[in-house]
């Protein structure tokens, strides 16, 4: 059972392709490009489709996903908790 | 189902100028806003065809004209339209369309409504509708070599479902047409944002790059004046958030996979621009789903890949959009709408070359005659972009 997936191992976030994912859950994931399961604990209740992290990241870090840098963290983020727009920003525009 | 795609055809319709469409429409095309209560009068009286309603054409100048006469053009002429009527306020504009899409070959004639008004107007072009559409019902399909196939592409309400599953399927299936010689085509210039240098690795070479890399710049730039503090609410939209999407580089990530990995960008387009072989294309076009996929069928794509994550609903009257779809929940709730379900890649129970073939096998049914789904549900949204205010 894939609770999140990950494109690639180098990311800090996973994706949750499953509902009702709640605070506290042993989740499996499957980073894709490598084929590999890794296993997560989520520290906050996390919708389908949205971001969990898989590596501790502080203000300022920069939020990498496809192996490549999607925005900068505005608020830390502990691994298992919910990556989104409440600590996530982009860095364009 | 994996097919050897080098022999691999599709049963469609050859025009008059060469091109396969899938489909055998005969349109009643307006020129202008003031245009459509006639041209909805005529689809009314004469079955078999289809008026294309839209709300512009008045007053319009110079490069924004252009863009409009380009798309009205390239839709009579798609190959999946048999023939067309064209009726315009006036004779003028009129014309110039019926003779841009005369150009195919194909059956056109137009009406200007001045000096006659909308009785005579509907009266003598059903009379011509409904010649047209005789006709072009004894028009048979022919097979014909996968290769002759224009597939364009463009997600919508994309989650982060769409960038580890629906659109790299697209993706997949990018990959196998390719090299068979299919003319295939990807847009949404502002959805590329944060995976720029990523597109512009897979240009064919410097030129092909440079011309990408003007027409990214050229939409940052309308960006950067417009704009208010950010683009938030817009890209990505409320939809894309609400489905996990955080910024517009993970949105542009994830939009990206529709162009796999191995095919290169053989060329650039402008907007409703058809491309001049086969390849890879790349239009600038707006992220907006209607406006981008009207552009594609102007420039002459007639199958079209849609890949989305928390439910486009999507159509257009003379492209057949097919919907791609990984999201389990989406599927569930929205399964009218969905005509590829890849939602097991997320499960590790299906590979993304077995998504690939699924939705190669119904972009053939597709083209082949089968309805998609936004056609049964009569989805015709037809959406022409324009570049400025009118005069």
């Amino acid at each position: 059972m894939i609770d999140f997936v990950v494109h690639d191992e180098g990311d800090s976030v996973g994706v949750v392709v499953v509902e009702g994912v709640k605070a506290g859950e042993e989740l499996t994931g499957w980073v894709m490009d490598q084929d590999i399961d890794i296993k997560f604990k989520a520290a906050n209740d996390i919708p389908i489709g949205h971001k969990l992290a898989i590596k501790p990241m502080n203000e300022g870090d920069t939020v990498i996903k496809y192996g490549t840098d999607i925005g900068k963290v505005v608020a830390d983020i502990g691994t298992g908790e919910h990556a989104h727009v409440h600590n996530i920003k982009t860095k364009r525009w | 189902m994996s097919q050897d795609l080098s022999t691999a055809t599709f049963s469609g319709y050859r025009r008059e100028n060469g091109r396969v469409g899938v489909r055998n429409h005969v349109i009643i095309l307006p020129v202008d806003d003031l245009s459509n209560a006639a041209c909805e009068a005529v689809a009314n009286n004469i079955s078999g065809t289809m008026a294309l309603p839209h709300p512009y054409g008045r007053l319009q100048f110079g490069e924004d004209l252009e863009l409009h006469f380009r798309t009205l053009i390239g839709t009579g002429s798609n190959p999946n339209v048999a023939a067309v009527v064209v009726i315009g306020i006036e004779n003028g504009w009129t014309q110039k369309i019926v003779d841009g899409i005369a150009a195919t070959g194909k059956p056109v004639t137009g009406f200007g409504i001045e000096q006659h008004g909308d009785h005579e107007t509907i009266m003598e072009a059903s009379k011509v509708a409904k010649e047209y559409a005789q006709w072009a019902s004894e028009l048979t399909r022919e097979e014909a070599p996968m290769g002759e196939l224009w597939v364009s592409t463009k997600c919508g309400e994309s989650d982060t479902t769409s960038g580890c599953g629906s659109n790299p399927t697209v993706g997949n299936a990018f990959d196998k047409l390719y090299p068979h010689g299919a003319t295939l085509l990807f847009g949404e210039t502002s959805e590329i944002t944060g995976g720029e240098h990523l597109v512009a690795e897979r240009c064919r070479n410097d030129e092909v790059r440079e011309r990408f890399m003007f027409m990214f710049n050229r939409y940052q730039d309308l960006i950067e004046r417009f704009k208010t503090s950010d683009l938030s609410d817009s890209q990505p939209t409320k939809g894309n958030i609400e489905g996990g999407l955080t910024t517009i580089e993970e949105k542009a990530l994830g939009n990206i996979q529709k162009i796999g990995r191995e095919c290169m960008v053989d060329g650039v387009l402008d907007k409703a621009e058809a491309p001049t072989g086969p390849g890879l294309w790349f239009m600038d076009s707006s992220s907006a789903a209607a406006e981008m996929v009207t552009l594609a069928a102007a420039a002459g794509y007639v199958v079209h890949f849609f890949p989305t994550g928390q439910g486009n609903i999507i159509g257009n009257p003379i492209l057949p959009v097919i919907k791609v779809c990984a999201n389990p929940r989406t599927v569930r709730t929205m399964s009218e709408h969905v005509d590829v379900d890849v939602s097991g890649l997320l499960r590790k129970e299906m590979t993304p070359g077995e998504a690939g073939d699924k939705l190669l096998e119904s972009m053939f049914r597709t083209a082949n005659g089968r309805l998609t789904a936004a056609e049964a549900l009569g989805h015709r949204e037809f959406v022409l972009t324009r570049l400025y205010e009118s005069a």
